[in-house]
C-alpha cells in the first residue's frame, strides 16, 4: 500500500478502535480544523453518555417502544429447501420502524444530540432511509432536522422524500458534483463546518471521521446482539457464517460486532458489483483491484474508490444506499485482519434474489439486503444441510417498488 | 528579490519584507487549470506583475469539502479541462521558467497528494519551485509523517486554526508551524462574505498568546479593500480566494483591476 508513506501508521490494537480512531491502519480524524474541537466534543459527549444508565435506559426504552425491538430471526423454510444446502435465518431488520436498520443509529444519535443541547440536526441522505431515520428519530424528540440528498437521488427516491417532508424535516437538493450521496456528504459537512456550535451531524453510516465508525457501529450493534442470541435460542448453536451488504457498512458491523470474538462464524460483506467489477461501474470498494485503493474520504482513511490521480470514482449501483466511493475504515480493519471477507453482487444478481426471497419467503428485501441474498444464494448450495446462514436483511423493499418496476416489468 | 532562497526561507522573506513596508502580505489563491490551464497561468502571472507577495497554488479535487460554491465550480472545471496533480507541479515550474518569484504555496486535499505519494510530491513540488503545501482536511493530529517528508525538503508545511479552536490545539499548532499559521476568519468554507466577524480580535489575541513569533495569515470570506485594512491590523497577512477565482472567470482585466485594487488596500492603511 503505497499511500501510507503519507500517513501517520498506528500499530494494531486488540480493541479498535484507538484512543485517536485508528482501527488499524484505518480511520483517524481528516477534516478541517474548525470541525476537530466539535468532534472532540462528540467524542467526550458519547463516552459519557455511554457510561450513563440513564441514557442506556431511554435508548433501550424508545428502541423497545417505538422502533419495535427486538426484531425477530425468521428461518427461510422454503428458500433452504429449494437451495438444497445449509439452513438459511433471516434477521429481520426490515420490521424495524421506518422499515430498514437506519433507526438504530439514528435514534441514538438523535438522542445524544439532545443530550448535548444541540437542537439542529443535519444529515446525509442517498436512499433516502438514514434521512426517513433522522426526521423519524427528530420528530418524536422535538429537534429540528434538515436533511441533505442529491438530486438524482431525490429523483429516484421520490416517496422517501416525502416520508421526510411529512416528518417535519426539510430536505435540501443538493446540485454539485453527482449529485448523489458523495456529494450529500460534503454539503452535510459544510453545513456543519458553518454551523458547528448549535448543529449536530448525524451521519448515516459507519464512516467519517472518529468518533462516527465507532458510534454508528455501536449503535448498530444492537443487530448482532439480538440475532446472536436468537440463533442460540432457536438453533441451539451459532452460525457458520453471517451476511450482510455493506455500502458504508453500517448494518454489516452492526451484524459482525457481536460476532467477532467468535471464531467459528465467518463473517462476509457483500459490495455493489453493479454491472460487474470489471465494466468499471459498481461500487466495489474491496472488489476492484485497480480503483479500490486506500485513500482518504469524507473524514476517513479506508478503502476509497479513485482514479489513478486520486480524484473520487463515480460509482453505480442499482441500489441507492451502496452507491458510494468509500467503506466504513472497521471493514477496511476486519479485512486486513482477515476476520471479515468481502465478496459482491451484481444489479442482476441482486434483482434475481429479490424475486426469490419475494417468492419463496413472502418476504420482499431492499435492494440493498438484496446482494446479501444473492451471495447467500451462491453460497448455500456448497454447504451441507446442517450448516447453518444468518442474513441479515436491513430494510424492505417498499421503496425500491419503482426501480423494481422498471427492471422487471409487471411481475 | 531574492531568488536564490526557496522554501520556508522565502516564506519568512517574504513576511519580513512587508513587515519593513508596514503592511500585511497578501497571498492570493488560484486554482490550475482554470477556466483551462494556460489561462491560470496568465492570471498567476498577472497578481504577480501587480505586486503580490505570494501565491496559494490550488490543486483540484473532486470533493473539496471546506469549499464553497465558487471554489468548487472552479476545480471541478479544472478536472474536467483533465488538470492532474502533475500538471500542477509542472505550472508551478512554468511559472518560475516566466520569472514569477514570490513564494508559492501549493494547496490541495489530502487523498490526491497521498495518491501521488506524500515522499514523491515533496521532492517533485520542491524541484519544480514550490516553498510549501497547504492540506485543509488534513489536522495537525494526523501530519506528523507528511510534516516530517516536508522538513526534508525545507518546503513549509501549513496548518490552520479556527474560531473553534481551543487554548490546546492553538499551542500544539503555534509549537509545530512552519511558514505560517492559516487562520480561519470565520466557522464555515470558503467563499466572500460582505462582512467579516466581529470577534475577530479576541480570537487573533488568543492566537498571538501562544504564537509570538509565526505570522499569521488569514483567510475566508475576504474580498474587499475594507476587509483587506481591517485584517491588516490585525495578522501578518491574508488569503483571497473566490472573489479573484470569480473575477479569473470573467477574464485577465478583471483580475487585474481586482488585484491592483486589493494591493492598494495594503499600502494605503497604517500611514
Amino acid at each position: 500500500m503505497s499511500v501510507d508513506s503519507g500517513l501517520y501508521i498506528n500499530t494494531q490494537t486488540t480493541s479498535v478502535p484507538d484512543a485517536r480512531g485508528y482501527y488499524g491502519d484505518f480511520g483517524g480524524r481528516f477534516v478541517p480544523e474548525t470541525l476537530i474541537p466539535a468532534l472532540e466534543e462528540l467524542a467526550a459527549a458519547y463516552r459519557d453518555a455511554m457510561a450513563d444508565p440513564a441514557f442506556q435506559a431511554e435508548l433501550e426504552h424508545l428502541q423497545r417502544t417505538f422502533t419495535g425491538r427486538p426484531t425477530p430471526v425468521t428461518f427461510a423454510r422454503r428458500m433452504t429447501e429449494a437451495l438444497g444446502g445449509a439452513q438459511i435465518y433471516i434477521k429481520r431488520e426490515d420490521l424495524a420502524h421506518t422499515g430498514a436498520h437506519k433507526i438504530n443509529n439514528a435514534l441514538g444519535q438523535a438522542l445524544l444530540a439532545k443530550r448535548m443541547g444541540k437542537f439542529r440536526v443535519v444529515a446525509e441522505t442517498g436512499a433516502g432511509q438514514h434521512g426517513v431515520a433522522s426526521a423519524t428519530a427528530c420528530a418524536m424528540l422535538g429537534l429540528d432536522c434538515h436533511v441533505y440528498m442529491g438530486t438524482v437521488d431525490m429523483a429516484r427516491q421520490k416517496p422517501n422524500v416525502f416520508r421526510m417532508k411529512l416528518m417535519g424535516a426539510e430536505v435540501i437538493p443538493v446540485e454539485s458534483g453527482t449529485q448523489t450521496l458523495k456529494d450529500a456528504v460534503n454539503d452535510a459537512i459544510r453545513d456543519w463546518v458553518t454551523n458547528v456550535r448549535d448543529t449536530f451531524y448525524c451521519l448515516g453510516s459507519a464512516l467519517g471521521p472518529h468518533p462516527y465508525p465507532m458510534m454508528v457501529r455501536d449503535f448498530q450493534s444492537v443487530i448482532g446482539t439480538e440475532a446472536r442470541a436468537q440463533m442460540l435460542e432457536l438453533t441451539g448453536r451459532l452460525p457458520n457464517v453471517a451476511i450482510a451488504c455493506v455500502g458504508g457498512g453500517s448494518n454489516a458491523i452492526g451484524l459482525f460486532h457481536a460476532f467477532r470474538e467468535d471464531e467459528s462464524v465467518d463473517l462476509i460483506g457483500v459490495e455493489a458489483g453493479g454491472h460487474g467489477v470489471l465494466s468499471g461501474e459498481h461500487a466495489a470498494r474491496f472488489g476492484d483491484p485497480t480503483m479500490g485503493r486506500p485513500g482518504v474520504l469524507h473524514g476517513a482513511k479506508t478503502f476509497v474508490l479513485q482514479n489513478s490521480d486520486g480524484q473520487i470514482m463515480n460509482t453505480h449501483s442499482i441500489s441507492a444506499g451502496l452507491d458510494y466511493a468509500a467503506i466504513g475504515p472497521e471493514h477496511a480493519f476486519l479485512r486486513q485482519a482477515e476476520r471479515a471477507y468481502y465478496t459482491s453482487a451484481t444489479d442482476e444478481e441482486a434483482m434475481a434474489a429479490l424475486q426469490m426471497l419475494s417468492t419463496s419467503e413472502g418476504i420482499i428485501p431492499a435492494l440493498e439486503s438484496a446482494h446479501a441474498v444473492a451471495e447467500v444464494i451462491k453460497r448455500a448450495p456448497t454447504m451441507p444441510k446442517d450448516s447453518i446462514i444468518l442474513i441479515n436483511l436491513s430494510g424492505r423493499g417498499d421503496k425500491d417498488l419503482d426501480t423494481i418496476m422498471r427492471t422487471i416489468g409487471d411481475a | 528579490m531574492t531568488a536564490s532562497t526557496h522554501g520556508t526561507e522565502r516564506i519568512s522573506e517574504m513576511f519580513a519584507r512587508a513587515k519593513a513596508e508596514g503592511r500585511a502580505a497578501f497571498l492570493p489563491y488560484f486554482p490550475i487549470g482554470f477556466p483551462t490551464l494556460e489561462a491560470s497561468l496568465d492570471v498567476i502571472e498577472t497578481m504577480a506583475a501587480c505586486g503580490v507577495d505570494g501565491f496559494e497554488i490550488g490543486i483540484p479535487f473532486s470533493d473539496p469539502l471546506a469549499d464553497g460554491p465558487v471554489i468548487q465550480a472552479a476545480t471541478q472545471q479544472s478536472l474536467d479541462n483533465g488538470t492532474t496533480v502533475q500538471s500542477c507541479l509542472n505550472a508551478v515550474r512554468t511559472l518560475r521558467e516566466r520569472g514569477v518569484d514570490q513564494p508559492m504555496l501549493m494547496m490541495g486535499y489530502i487523498n490526491p497528494l497521498l495518491s501521488y505519494g506524500a515522499e514523491a510530491f515533496a521532492a517533485a513540488a520542491q524541484a519544480a519551485g514550490a516553498d510549501g503545501l497547504i492540506v485543509p482536511d488534513m489536522p495537525i493530529e494526523e501530519g506528523a509523517v507528511i510534516s516530517e517528508i516536508c522538513a526534508r525538503h525545507g518546503l513549509a508545511l501549513v496548518f490552520f486554526l479556527a474560531p473553534t479552536s481551543t487554548a490546546e490545539r492553538v499551542a500544539l499548532v503555534a509549537q509545530n508551524a512552519t511558514g505560517f499559521i492559516y487562520v480561519v476568519s470565520l466557522t464555515g468554507v470558503t467563499g466572500a462574505r460582505s462582512e467579516l466577524p466581529e470577534d475577530l480580535t479576541k480570537f487573533i489575541a488568543r492566537v498571538r498568546e501562544h504564537a509570538k513569533e509565526v505570522p499569521l495569515v488569514m483567510g475566508f470570506g475576504i474580498s474587499r479593500p475594507d476587509h483587506v485594512q481591517q485584517v491588516s491590523q490585525l495578522v501578518d497577512g491574508f488569503i483571497v480566494g473566490s472573489a479573484l477565482v470569480k473575477a479569473g472567470r470573467e477574464g485577465l482585466d478583471a483580475v487585474r483591476a481586482l488585484t491592483e485594487t486589493l494591493v492598494g488596500a495594503t499600502r494605503i492603511e497604517q500611514r
